[in-house]
């Protein structure tokens, strides 16, 4: 059985449930979902991406506190005892899974960009390694359940109908060491993960203010505006924008990359987006290898180029 | 108040140089330097020091070259430095290497309220290490703490960033944290601090120091293993525009973008 473990259903979720139906398949197994969460959680447009979805939830499990999560999940881990364990490497993602590892003394690992499963049934992890600059692919083979996180966006949503049986598990309460005394909410920072085009900018745009055409840009076609590290180091950008090994993985329709030349950190976040657009006055930059369309050209100048037509267009 | 802080030695990765042939790291010359977010969980340690009177023990797992970074931390204000350096933990994963700092934490009677770790070290990025270890000890564990908002007799306050919210959690203490950069700046290691981390010594222990048996160390204990690494080629066919062309792409870029624009995704 390949396990799914979230707190909340959402595009993570159904990612991960994707991915876990196609190995299924492979190796003929079935696809287990295990939500841990709030009272509130509603399960109906997903309970048939999985052959079983077991519910816990409990009007203490509005937010996420470590043991309380940790009891409740290992006792079900041992009941129905997958051989493969999946969540994403979100916050809580990478604070329950390392915790459930320990206890059940298996292997864990984090941040995978891709899965399989090979006939024997090993879980095939691969993650980059060596500050990102080769891959590297890592098997559980004598510990079970086999378990990884993953990044979002690394997978695309594939629902597929499966037979949807939901059961409840009765949950165990317990005394927490841990109490929440404040909670403030955070704006949806920069959703660049979420857009559907993506500008980014790199050092090529040479000053902050120029950055400014990007955002307009990326308005313009009601996208957002990623960044490499380089000019978030230097303080152009907030961190939420950064994409890459350290930044976030993104997987728009169209992603331009405007005065970036490419390193394999900033390209192991974008590679598997649809398209993808590079300006760089620079003909052998790096980044016209993985372009589909390169513009050999001032990346300042061209994007105004281009809101200027769209601007134009939208006016006539 | 006793502190216990995780570091660990990385190699400086931004110098990491990838020989092209066979896609393996050039060690040559590569400096090694304590996780830079290490630094943020010693500095917040230090910090209670001066506040609180706190007593600090750095631990490490890690070669022998580790010595060095440890003896930095003296340096900067630590009271005692432990390193775990043993060829039999070598090629730990996630799970024996927080195995063997946790037992070394029983074995040698290391008192602690608070454990601060870094919340990932710049090699690995795995990020595992501290909640692990934490979950091996039974203690309670906040990641991702952002903000350090107040020590009170038994507990502390302090503030976690996560996807929607900034929480604020008061823990019994003992607990662990996993500090993000924000919680603290680390201050620079002065002459006299230098001088006088001379006189003091990094402890060293070894697997038979600690009583441990092979079986559950490096990597004979280690459940993961790596069994391929490669280098990526995904390369696109580009087809580029300059010179007088490049009005040619300008038109073919507006034309994707038009085609895509406002689709806004779920
Ligand atoms: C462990 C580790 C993790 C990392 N994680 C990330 C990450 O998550 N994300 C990330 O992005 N990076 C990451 N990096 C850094 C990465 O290696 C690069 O340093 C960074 O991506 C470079 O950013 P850049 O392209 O903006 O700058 P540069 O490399 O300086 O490139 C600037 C480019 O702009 C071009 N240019 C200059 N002037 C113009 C002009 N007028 N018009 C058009 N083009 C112009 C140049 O030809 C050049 O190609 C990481 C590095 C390490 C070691």
């Amino acid at each position: 059985m390949i396990g799914v473990v979230n707190n909340q259903i959402d595009k993570n979720t159904l990612e991960l449930l994707g991915k876990a139906n196609q190995m299924a398949v492979k190796i003929q197994t079935q696809v287990c979902l295990f939500i841990i969460g709030s009272k509130e959680l509603k399960v109906d447009h997903v309970k048939d991406y999985a052959d079983l979805t077991v519910l816990m939830l409990s009007e203490n499990f509005g937010r996420f506190s470590l043991y309380p999560f940790l009891i409740n999940l290992e006792k079900a881990i041992l009941k129905y005892r997958p051989s493969i364990l999946l969540s994403p490497a979100t916050t809580f993602g990478r604070t329950i899974m390392p915790a459930l590892a320990a206890r059940l003394r298996t292997g864990l690992t984090a941040d995978c960009t891709d899965l399989d499963v090979d006939d024997k049934g090993n879980l095939l992890q691969t993650r980059p390694a060596i500050g990102g600059n080769v891959m590297a692919t890592i098997i559980t083979p004598n510990h079970r359940p086999q378990m990884a996180t993953v990044r979002p966006r690394s997978f695309s949503v594939q629902p597929e109908k499966r037979e949807g049986r939901v059961r409840i598990e009765e949950i165990t309460e317990l005394e927490d060491s841990c109490e929440l005394i404040k909670i403030e909410k955070r704006e949806p920072s920069a959703q660049i993960d979420q857009a559907q085009i993506v500008v980014s900018v790199g050092k090529g745009l040479r000053r902050k203010e120029n950055t400014q055409i990007a955002e307009k840009l990326a308005q313009l076609v009601s996208g957002a505006v990623g960044a490499t590290r380089s000019v978030v180091d230097a303080k152009w950008f907030s961190h939420d924008h950064q994409v890459g090994l350290s930044g976030k993985t993104v997987k728009p329709k169209v992603y331009i990359a405007a005065g970036i030349s490419g390193a394999v950190q900033h390209i192991a976040g974008m590679q598997t987006s649809e398209i993808v657009i590079a300006i760089n006055k620079d003909r052998y930059a790096p980044i016209f290898k993985v372009a589909d369309i390169g513009l050999v050209a001032d990346a300042y100048s061209t994007l105004e180029q281009i809101v200027k037509i769209l601007e134009d267009e939208s006016d006539a | 108040m006793k502190i216990l802080v995780l570091a660990k030695q990385v190699p400086d990765t931004d110098k990491v140089k990838i020989d092209p042939l066979t896609g393996t790291m050039i060690r040559e010359g590569l400096d090694a330097v304590i996780n830079p977010l290490d630094l943020h969980a010693l500095e917040l340690a230090l910090c209670l020091k001066e506040t609180h009177r706190a007593q600090i023990t750095v631990l490490s797992m890690g070669p022998m070259s580790t010595e060095m970074v440890l003896r930095d931390t003296l340096a900067l204000g630590a009271d005692r430095a432990i390193l775990l350096s043993d060829s039999a933990f070598a090629g730990s994963d996630t799970w024996a290497t927080s195995y063997t700092l946790s037992e070394a934490v029983k074995k040698l009677n290391i008192e602690y309220d608070l454990v601060i770790c870094g919340e990932k070290a710049t090699d690995g990025e795995t990020g595992q290490v501290g909640v692990e270890f934490a979950v091996l000890l039974n203690l309670p564990v906040i990641t991702y703490v952002s903000r350090f908002v107040s020590l009170q007799n038994d507990s502390i306050v302090v503030e976690r960033t996560v996807e929607d919210a900034y929480e604020t959690w008061k823990v019994r203490l003992p607990a662990l944290i996993s500090v993000l950069r924000s919680v603290s700046e680390p201050r620079l290691p002065t002459l006299s601090g230098k001088k006088m981390s001379l006189s003091k010594k990094v402890e060293i222990y070894n697997a038979r120091d600690l009583g441990l048996k092979n079986n559950d160390l490096g990597l004979t204990g280690s459940p993961t293993r790596v069994v391929k690494v490669y280098n990526t080629k995904l390369s696109r066919n580009c087809q580029l525009y300059m010179g007088k062309d490049l009005n040619q792409g300008i038109q073919e870029v507006v034309k994707i973008l038009k085609n895509y624009k406002g689709s806004v995704r779920r």
